[in-house]
C-alpha cells in the first residue's frame, strides 16, 4: 500500500546541444491501488517520470516519496514491464517468472505455486515449461507481466507494455490487465502513447506536454468498472479523449 | 532480442517463400558436387599425364596417405596437439580478461585500446621471432595459436557481456540483484552465444597459427610435413597432409558447434 508522492521533480539530462530538460516542474500524488496512465507524444517525458518512480535514475531536483519516505534506491516493492518483454531465452517461461523471486531470495515453493497462479491468470497455463521464443508477442508479454507481479510489488510500473503488440492483441490485453487488477490490486502507473488506451485503463490519465515535458493536465476517469470497449462510442468517452488531445498538442498547431 | 512479433502464421508464410532447401538436401548435393570435382580432377591428371610432383591425382594422394599413415598420423597428433592447447589457453585468459575490461573502466582505458591496436598486428609475422626465442619446440607453436585465438575470443566475450538489453538490466537493477547475480542469471548467459561465435571464428583460425608456426621452423608436424614433403618432390604427400589439415580444421569447427548446440540451445542458429 504505497502512496506515491512526487515533489517539484525536475530532470534534465546533459548533451551535445547543452542541458536538455526532460522534466520540469513535476508535482503528482498518486494514490494506493489506484490506476494511473501518463500519456503523451515522445519526448514528453513520461517514461523518464516512470524511471524516476522505479528510482532507476535520479532527479535532478525535487524528491519522489513513497508514504512519505524519499525514494533514494530501487525498492523491491515495485514490479517493472517493460515495451519488449524482455524474456531470458535460455530459461523457460516458469524460470523468468520466477527470476525476481530468485534474485530478492524468495521461499521457493511459495513462488512457484504463486508463479503457477500467475501464469493461469494470464491464460499461460500449459505454457510454463516452454522457450520463450515459442511464445508469440502477446504471451511473451503476458509472461512479463507474471513475472513484474510474482513477489507481489504493492506497485506496478508499465512502460509502454502493450505498444510493440498488434491492436487487437493490445486490447485484449488491456483488458486482461483490469482483471487482474481487479482481484490483485496495486499500484498501477502505465506508461502509453495511446489516448485511448490511457483512457480505457485509467481512474486518471496524466497528460503531459513535451519540451520540456510536463504535466499539462490531470484527468479523473469517471467511467464505470469493468470498462468495456462499447464504452469508448460513449459522449464522454469522446469528451476525454478530445481533452486530452486539446492539452497534449496544445502550441503545436496539430490540435483541432 | 528475437523478433517478439513473430507468429505462426507469419513463420509459415516465410517458410513457404524460400527455396525449397533442407539440410539433407545441402549435403547430398555438396557430396555429389564434391564426388563429381574429385573425378573430374583424376581425369584431367590423367589425360593431360601432368607430372605427380606437379599436380598429383587423387588416387595418387590416397595412395601415398596409404603408404605414410604411420607417419601422416604421427604428424597429425603433433598439429592437433598445438592447435587444442594454444586454444585451451586462449579460452582460459581471453575470457576472465574480457570480464575484467568489462568490468573495469580503468582496464577500458588502459589494456583494452592498447589490445585492439595490437590486434591489428599480424601474429604470424611474429613466428620468426617467437622461434629465435624459443626455439622449435612445441611451444613457440602453441603460442602463435594463442595470439591468433587470443583476440576473437576476447571481443566476442566482451561483445556478449555488454549485449544485455538496456530494459533488462532496469529490471535486475529495481530488484537490487548483486554484481553476482547480474553476472551469473543475466550477463554471462547472455554473452554465452556470443562467446562461440567468437570460438568458432578462433578454432579456424588456430589451426592456421599451427601450421604457420610449423611453417617457420619444426620437426614435426603437418606443416613440417608439407614445407619437407614438396622440398623433395613429394608433392602426392604434400597433398596427403593438406587433406588432414582440412579434415582437422572442419572437425574441430564442427565439434565446437556441437558442443554449442548443447551448452547454449538457445542461440541461433543458420
Amino acid at each position: 500500500m504505497s502512496q506515491i508522492r512526487i515533489e517539484g521533480v525536475c530532470k534534465t539530462y546533459a548533451s551535445k546541444a547543452g542541458r536538455v530538460a526532460a522534466l520540469e516542474d513535476v508535482d503528482l500524488t498518486i494514490e494506493p491501488n489506484e490506476f494511473v496512465t501518463l500519456v503523451g507524444p515522445s519526448g514528453c517525458g513520461k517514461s523518464t517520470l516512470l524511471k524516476l518512480i522505479g528510482a532507476l535514475i535520479r532527479p535532478s531536483r525535487g524528491v519522489v516519496r513513497f508514504d512519505g519516505t524519499p525514494l533514494t534506491r530501487p525498492t523491491s516493492d515495485v514490479g517493472i514491464v517493460f515495451q519488449d518483454a524482455v524474456l531470458l531465452e535460455w530459461r523457460n517461461v516458469l524460470d523468468n517468472v520466477l527470476l525476481p523471486a530468485e534474485i530478492l531470495g524468495l521461499d521457493r515453493a511459495a513462488a512457484r505455486a504463486r508463479a503457477i497462479h500467475l501464469l493461469d491468470l494470464v491464460g499461460l497455463r500449459g505454457f510454463e515449461l516452454r522457450a520463450p521464443r515459442e511464445l508469440s508477442g502477446g504471451m511473451q508479454q503476458r509472461a512479463s507481466i507474471c513475472r513484474a507481479l510474482i513477489h507481489d510489488p504493492s506497485v506496478l510500473l508499465m512502460d509502454e507494455p502493450f505498444a510493440a503488440l498488434d491492436a487487437m492483441t493490445r486490447e485484449e490485453l488491456g483488458f486482461e490487465l483490469m482483471r487482474i487488477w481487479d482481484t490483485d490490486k496495486k499500484t498501477v502507473v502505465f506508461v502509453t502513447h495511446n489516448i485511448a488506451e490511457a483512457i480505457r485503463l485509467a481512474d486518471r490519465v496524466v497528460a503531459m506536454s513535451p519540451r520540456p515535458g510536463r504535466i499539462a493536465k490531470v484527468l479523473k476517469v469517471e467511467l464505470p468498472r469493468p470498462r468495456t470497449l462499447d464504452m469508448e462510442f460513449t459522449p464522454q468517452f469522446k469528451a476525454y479523449s478530445d481533452e486530452i488531445r486539446e492539452v497534449i498538442y496544445r502550441g503545436t498547431g496539430a490540435s483541432r | 532480442m528475437t523478433t517478439t512479433n513473430a507468429t505462426a502464421i507469419s513463420a509459415a508464410e516465410d517458410e513457404a517463400l524460400e527455396p525449397a532447401s533442407s539440410p539433407l538436401k545441402a549435403i547430398v548435393g555438396s557430396t555429389l558436387t564434391f564426388i563429381a570435382m574429385v573425378i573430374a580432377w583424376e581425369v584431367v591428371v590423367r589425360r593431360l599425364n601432368i607430372p605427380g610432383w606437379l599436380l598429383p591425382s587423387p588416387s595418387a594422394i590416397a595412395d601415398a596417405m596409404w603408404d605414410w599413415r604411420s607417419e601422416l598420423v604421427g604428424h597429425f597428433l603433433v598439429t592437433l596437439y598445438e592447435t587444442l592447447v594454444g586454444f585451451a589457453v586462449a579460452i582460459a585468459v581471453s575470457v576472465p580478461l574480457a570480464v575484467a575490461v568489462v568490468y573495469s573502466p580503468v582496464l577500458q582505458n588502459t589494456i583494452y585500446p592498447i589490445l585492439l591496436a595490437f590486434q591489428s598486428m599480424p601474429k604470424v609475422a611474429i613466428a620468426p621471432l617467437l622461434a629465435l626465442w624459443i626455439g622449435f619446440g612445441a611451444l613457440p607453436k602453441i603460442i602463435v595459436v594463442f595470439l591468433v585465438c587470443f583476440f576473437p575470443i576476447v571481443v566476442a566475450t566482451a561483445t556478449g557481456l555488454t549485449a544485455v538489453p538496456g530494459s533488462l538490466m532496469d529490471l535486475i537493477r529495481s530488484l537490487s540483484a548483486s554484481q553476482t547475480q547480474t553476472f551469473m542469471k543475466i550477463r554471462f548467459p547472455t554473452a554465452m552465444p556470443h562467446i562461440f561465435v567468437g570460438l568458432k571464428i578462433a578454432i579456424t583460425f588456430a589451426v592456421i597459427g599451427a601450421v604457420i608456426g610449423e611453417f617457420v621452423g619444426s620437426e614435426n608436424g603437418l606443416g613440417y610435413l608439407i614445407l619437407v614433403s614438396t622440398s623433395q618432390s613429394r608433392t602426392p604427400l604434400a597433398f596427403g597432409a593438406l587433406v588432414l589439415l582440412t579434415v582437422m580444421s572442419i572437425v574441430l569447427y564442427y565439434g565446437i558447434a556441437f558442443i554449442e548446440r548443447i551448452v547454449v540451445p538457445w542461440a541461433p542458429r543458420n
